[in-house]
Order: structure tokens, then sequence, then C-alpha cells
């Protein structure tokens, strides 16, 4: 019970609280905009056509409704609370009778399927170099390797992807330009092909930044745990290098790194926003750049909603399984 | 000044970073130097390729690439100075606050920062962005991105704080009659100047990954020239599919430099600061 009182119930005040700052905070932020939607919908509705003075204030206050944008600011709070813990999200502006719910649904598995592989790979790549990198220090491959990826990681995630496109599906015209599949969804071969082939340079790119990142922090963890007496001893004990490495120093390294993996799944439900603009990739990333560009509130709202949900929800499940890990934290 | 030749000396990472950040600073003094006004259009002969007279070629509208990107790389650095700036202002601030505060103030304040270090920044800055479209300068810009960036280093200084409150020196203060501001700017902020300074280094690589990501989404101030938006520019005018590539390689390769600079001398600093290699260093001294 003190485990249930001092550790796990503080994660779930946590996790309450983030979700409450999190949409208080996407609550305020339009509102707190000098630029008022519905005056904007409303400027962009009227700009081809004029309308009658009645009919306009009917289109107004018909948009209030919609928008929630009724009532005082507390009113329009409580009602947007309604609104969130109902999962409902109204309709989206630009696609108009398509509700946001719709449109993510449609999105999301795209993302969820890249994201989901390309970090779930770039993880156990990056900690199996890493591990390596940090065991044999002063062979010539690891450090090539860590100069590489050293280089690789500082630069902005769009040069990464963008440099990539320009090569391989530009000028080297390897993989398409755009899209996520050819054809119809089915289980032939063409189609899977198609869909692989689509997500080769969105995955590369993710992948080539992920893995950097993932290296660098493997092989610090791995050097600290090289340098302590248990590895001298088992090296002295010739104990098979592949198994003090896997076995021992890896395994030593692993509570961080899983706590890590947690958190970047949980990342995944903010979108590869720019991966999925530069690819032309359809998913979460290009559902926002679209909602963006059309000032289409409600699906902004719903997908920055989604993510700070996933994200805290992410958290809160790395923390209660630390003490399944972590015996320190049990045994507390 | 000596530590700064050890670290030419010692690192070589430090030693390439520098270099790397020296050639991007004159670049930046070249900028006042500039024979043409950063939004002067139709000041050279469009689409040229790169030769002796126009170094990097010159784009669309009539633009010298080179002169461009002197601005690019100034504008660039001044936003992501004014977002290091406030975002380890507050950082500091608060780190130190609620590390010498303690008890309730310091748990609201330690979990709102946990609450805000979980909240994904991405969405939110282009929430942001999204809704002050054309409204939002580039100095703007640069506040945005400093209020955003604030949470995870007030961590890391509350921690410090909270190891140094307990040192030795700290007590010979307090039983010598200092007070507490002073024990704190004389004797501790000393100890943070480097935690400080490779924490600089990181809130730059974050403010200027997040200008050319919003820019090239067009969501930057595009009137004025930075990195992101000649990327931007770049491509509104197609430069990849007609071939004009110089204009998209000179900011590409320059914000490639400059982060990669930046990142080179904070891990050259890293590794100094790092506690087993000092000793290691002061041994090799002693």
């Amino acid at each position: 019970m003190t485990l249930f009182k001092e550790y796990i119930l503080p994660r779930l005040v946590q996790w309450i609280l983030v979700i409450f700052i999190g949409v208080t905070v996407t609550f305020l932020i339009p509102r707190l905009s000098p630029v008022n939607p519905v005056d904007q919908a409303l400027g962009r509705m009227t700009a081809f056509q004029t309308l009658s003075p009645e009919a306009t204030l009917e289109l107004r206050q018909s948009l209030l409704d919609l928008y929630g944008l009724e009532g005082s600011l507390l009113d329009q709070y409580l009602n947007f609370w309604k609104r969130v813990l109902r999962a409902d999200l109204g309709p989206s502006f630009t696609s108009f009778p398509m509700t946001v719910n719709a449109i993510i649904g449609n999105a999301i598995w795209w993302t969820v399927g890249l994201l989901g592989t390309t970090v779930v790979l770039s993880w156990i790549l990056g900690v199996i170099l890493g591990g390596l990198a940090g065991y044999f220090r002063n062979r010539w491959w690891s450090q090539l390797l860590e100069n590489t990826l050293i280089i690789i990681y500082p630069i902005p995630y769009y040069i990464v992807a963008f440099v990539l496109l320009m090569i391989f599906a530009y000028y080297f015209p390897i993989f398409p330009l755009v899209g996520g599949a050819r054809g119809t969804p089915s289980f032939s071969w063409s189609y899977l092909s198609s869909l692989l082939e689509h997500a080769f340079l969105p995955a590369l790119s993710i992948i080539l930044g992920a893995t950097a990142f993932r290296f660098i922090m493997s092989k610090a963890l791995a050097s600290t745990e090289v340098s302590s007496d248990y590895v001298q001893y088992a090296e002295m004990a010739s104990l098979p290098r592949r198994r003090i490495l896997f076995s021992y120093v890896l395994r030593n390294t692993m509570l961080p790194q899983v706590t890590d993996l947690g958190l970047s799944l949980g990342a995944i439900f903010e979108g590869a926003l720019i991966t999925e603009f530069v690819f032309g990739y359809p998913g979460l990333g290009s559902a926002l750049y679209v909602a963006i560009v059309s000032a289409d509130y409600n699906l902004i709202m719903g997908i920055a909603l989604l993510s700070i949900f996933g994200i805290a929800t992410a958290s809160l499940l790395v923390d209660l399984t630390y003490p399944l890990l972590d015996p320190r934290v049990r045994y507390r | 000044m000596v530590v700064i030749r050890d670290l030419l000396r010692f690192s070589p990472s430090f030693r390439v970073g520098a270099l790397i950040l020296v050639v991007v600073l004159a670049l930046v003094v070249l900028s006042f130097f500039s024979p043409y006004a950063p939004d002067d259009r139709r000041v050279v002969p469009r689409n040229q390729p790169p030769s002796q007279e126009y170094l990097l070629g010159t784009t669309s509208t009539g633009q010298d690439v080179f002169w461009m990107l002197t601005y690019a790389v100034r504008n660039t650095l001044i936003i992501a100075s004014i977002a290091v700036l406030i975002g380890r202002s507050i950082g500091v601030l608060l780190g130190m606050i609620s590390g010498y505060l303690g008890g309730t103030f310091d748990r609201t304040i330690s979990s709102v920062v946990d609450t805000f270090i979980v909240i994904p920044r991405l969405p939110l800055v282009i929430l942001i962005a999204a809704i002050l479209r054309g409204q939002l300068s580039f100095i703007g810009l640069g506040l945005l991105l400093g209020l955003l960036d604030w949470a995870y280093p007030s961590k890391r200084y509350r921690s410090q704080i909270l190891s140094l409150r307990e040192r030795e020196f700290t007590y010979t203060g307090i039983y010598a009659g200092m007070g507490t501001f002073k024990i704190v700017t004389r004797e501790h902020l000393p100890f943070l100047i480097p935690f400080l300074m490779a924490d600089v280094v990181s809130g730059f690589l974050f403010a200027i990954g997040f200008e050319v990501t919003l820019a090239v989404l067009g969501l930057g101030d595009l009137n004025t020239q930075t990195v992101g938006t000649m990327i931007y520019w770049g491509n509104y005018y197609q430069a990849l599919l007609t071939n004009r590539t110089w204009v998209l390689i000179a900011p590409i390769a320059a914000s490639v430099l400059t982060v990669v600079g930046f990142y080179l001398v904070s891990l050259g600093l890293g590794n100094y600061l790092d506690p087993r290699t000092r000793l290691l260093r002061l041994q090799v001294q002693g």
C-alpha cells in the first residue's frame, strides 16, 4: 500500500495535471489571439459572394455555435471540457461534414505504422551500435561511426529529410516523390511492396536522426559501465566478450533506455509533421499541416490534444512500469 | 582565457567547432558590409548559377544568394540568441529559487516544470504560429521559442543548486555572516556558469532547428531573411524542379555548418567539464 500511496498516486496526479494544463493551454491560445476565427471564416466566405446583412449575422451566429465561442470565457471553457471528455471534437472546417474524429481516424494508422516501426528499429540499432562503440572504444570503426553520427545528430531534421528527398527521389529517382501507397488496399504483393517503397525514404530519414541520438546516449551509458569493476572482473575471468557486452553491460544500461523508448512511443501521436510534410506521406502530420494552412482550428486542437494525451499517458505508463524493472524503486 | 587555450589544445572537437563558428561569425560580420539591402529585389540578373561575380549564384527575384545568406545567418542567430536568453533566464531563475526555497514552493514549481517538459512543443508552437500568422515578427519568434524552452534547463539547475547548497563552503559562508543573496551570487553562480555554457549551446540547437522548421512550413516571418525562409522561398520558386539548387544548397549548408559547429564546441566543453576527465587532466598537470 505504501507503494501505491508514495509512488503510484503522485504519478496519477501528475498525469491528470499534465492533461489539465495541456487542455487549458490548447483552449486559451486560440482565444488569446487577436485574430477572431469566426470573422476570419466569415471573411473567407464573403470574399467571393455578397450576403445580405441578416444572412451574415445568422452565419456568424452558427459559426459561433460551431466554434464553441458562445457565452462567457468560463462557459466556453466548461463546454470545451465536456467535448474533450466525450472525445467529440466537432466538425472540421475545411472538409465540413467530416468530423475531426473521422479525419484523425483515417490518418492515424499511417503515422502509427511509420513511426512505430522506425522508433523501435532505431532504438534497437542505436542501443546495440552505441554499446559496441562504448565497449570497443579504440577501434577504428567505432571512431568512424561516432564521428559520422555526431555530425548527423545536431542537423535540423527537416534538412536531413529534404536532402534525402533531393538525392533519392529527384536526382536518382529510386523512390517515389509523394504518397503512401499505390492501388487499393489489399493483401497483394503489388500493394504491400508499394507500401514499403513509399515508406522507405521517410523511414530512413527518421531512423538516421533517431539512431544518432540513441547511439550517443547508449555509448555514454555503456562507457560508464565498461569502466566499472565488474566488467574488469568479467574480463579477467575471460568470459566471452559478446556475453560481457550483451548480458552485463547493455543490460545495465536498459533502465533509462526503456524509459526513453516508452516516451518516444508516446510522442508518436504528435505525428511526424515534418516527415510527412516533406515526403507527402498521408498521416497525422499531413493532416495537421493542411489544418494549419487552412486555419482549421478544430482539427489543429484535436491533434494537439491527442499528442498531449499520448505523451502524458506514455510517461505515466513508463513511470508505473519502473518498479517492475528497477527493484530499488519496488523495495524502497 | 586559459580554459579556451586548453580546450583548443586538447580537444579536437572544440577546435573544429570553434573554427566553424568563426566562419559563421565572419558571415554575420560581412552582412554589415553587404552592397544590397536585405529586401532589395531585382538588383542582380535573375537565376544566375554561382560564378566569380555572384559567389553563390542569384535567386529568381534577383537577389545575390551570398549576401542574402549573410543576412539570413545573422537573423537566425538573433532569433536563437533571443530564445536562448529568455529560456535560460527563466530556467536559471526558477531553478535557483525553487532549489533554495524548497518546501511547498519547490514542490509546486517542480510539478509545473515536470508538466511542461512532457507537453509536446512542436504542435504547440505550430498552433501559436498558425494563429499569429503574418503578425509574428522574427523577434517575436525568438520570444516564443524562448518561452517554450526553459523547463528542462530549470530542472537541471535546481538539482545543481540542491547539491551546492549542501557543500561545506556554503555553511562556512553562512557562519561567516554572508547573506543568502551574496552566497548565491558570489559562491554558487560561478559553479553554474560552465553548465550554463553547455546549456546555451543546446538552446541554440533547439532554436535554430525550430526556426528552420517553422519557416519551411511557411509559419515564420517570411519577409525577413533567415536560413529557414531562404529555404522556403527557394522551394516556393521551384528551385529544385528548375535545377537552381544553389539557392537551396547555400542555406542548407549554412544551417548544417552552424549547428555542427555549436554541437562540436559543446562536446568539447562537456568533455572538459566532466569531473572524471577533469581529474585526469589535473593529475597530468600536477
